[in-house]
């Protein structure tokens, strides 16, 4: 069967998600663009990712939780965890190793925990689109002993990627799949930069505002969607990266 | 000048001691390893805070003799490994790199810098 992916989704956690991105509406949203499976990835913290599966498992929406995690390089990198106690384990090994400077909320805006009646836990008080003292080779280590996904996120984009901040793919670096932007998606990146050629791709919205949801999204062959399965489907390449026509336009 | 004077000159630590006899005209200072990668020149001395093992791999690519990690970091120890098995010099200061680049500068300016 054919299931409709989008793995990378921000929520109010996120300084520069809107404050609208709140997990209820998300799993709204997903529900009523037809997405069957969404990645919930705040920038160096996984805390609204638990319950946003909460919510998702009532709704139909079956949630991978991670978190976007910025590297010592400044390379961005999807993690996904399989079950809330490995989350909680990696959420201790951002804790430990993110570069802690005060949040400025009026330049960088909020970042806060909530509860699915969207009401606010807790906020972050250093600010989250830091970098950990960590390299993207002990990061991607790490995600791996605790059995986890590890996608390096839209490797084409000029900064903050693969190809921005390396130039070229890590030959001993362990992933699952690399992530295309929606631009990277449109423009064929992978056919403009031969470093980048020969990998399969997913492709995910990178959502900071909910109309942005689904607006490229990847269809991956499953028979049921359980965490491993969606491992498995990731390593065996059996994914199609979508661009949804009917979604606005923006870049990346 | 060779890489063994401005070692000596600038009072670098050497942490993986290679190409100390080669002839050094020129420096590129970056943390982006792709903007290395497209702007650093053969023979040149890299002047970076980065310290992970994939400035080896650009070091190679680009032939760059050495590597200046400023600012009292330290390099990864599979970087250093990296660099002993392909003969890529790794020296630390605590300068930092605009310390660093203004020092080296003066040493070399009698010479022939290209650009």
């Amino acid at each position: 069967m054919i299931f409709k992916a989008d793995l990378h989704i921000h929520t109010v956690l996120s300084p520069c998600g809107d404050l609208e991105m709140s997990p209820s509406a998300i799993i709204e949203t997903a529900r009523l663009k037809g997405l069957d499976i969404i990645g919930i990835t705040d920038h160096n913290s996984t805390l609204n990712a638990d319950i946003t599966r909460k919510i998702g498992e009532k709704n139909g929406i079956f949630v991978l939780m991670g978190a976007e995690v910025q590297t010592i390089e400044e390379v961005h990198c999807l993690c996904f965890m399989p079950n809330s106690e490995k989350l909680g384990l990696f959420q201790q090994f951002l804790d430990e190793n993110i570069i802690k400077i005060p949040n400025d909320v009026n330049n960088f805006g909020y970042q806060l925990v909530v509860d699915e009646f969207e009401n606010i836990l807790g906020e972050i008080p250093f600010f989250l689109v830091s970098s950990l003292k960590l390299s993207i080779e002990e990061v991607s280590k790490m995600v791996y002993e605790l059995d986890g996904i590890f996608i390096p996120a839209h490797v084409d984009r000029p900064f903050m990627s693969l190809s921005s901040q390396l130039g070229f793919v890590p030959p001993d670096l362990k992933f699952d799949i690399l992530e295309l932007s929606r631009s990277g998606l449109l423009n064929n990146f992978p056919k403009t930069n031969n470093f980048f050629e020969n990998y399969a791709y997913i492709t995910s919205s990178d959502s900071h505002y909910l109309k942005d949801i689904a607006r490229v999204y990847t269809e991956i062959e499953l028979d049921g969607i359980d965490f491993y399965k969606l491992k498995r489907a990731l390593e065996l390449k059996k994914v199609k990266p979508i661009i949804n026509e009917n979604n606005r336009f923006t870049y990346y | 000048m060779k890489l063994k004077e401005i070692i000596e000159k600038l009072n670098l630590i050497v942490i993986v001691e290679a190409n100390s006899d080669r002839e050094i005209s020129d420096a590129y200072a970056s943390d982006l390893l792709s903007d290395v990668m497209g702007n650093a020149r053969e023979g040149q001395i890299w002047i970076t805070m980065q310290t992970h093992k994939n400035l080896g791999a650009i070091a190679s690519l680009k032939d760059l003799p050495a590597i200046i990690i400023i600012g009292n970091n330290i390099p990864s120890s599979d970087l250093i490994d990296y660099a002993k098995e392909n003969s890529i010099a790794i020296l630390s200061t605590n300068s930092t790199c605009y310390q660093t680049c203004g020092r080296l500068w003066n040493l070399l300016k009698n010479n022939d810098i290209q650009s």
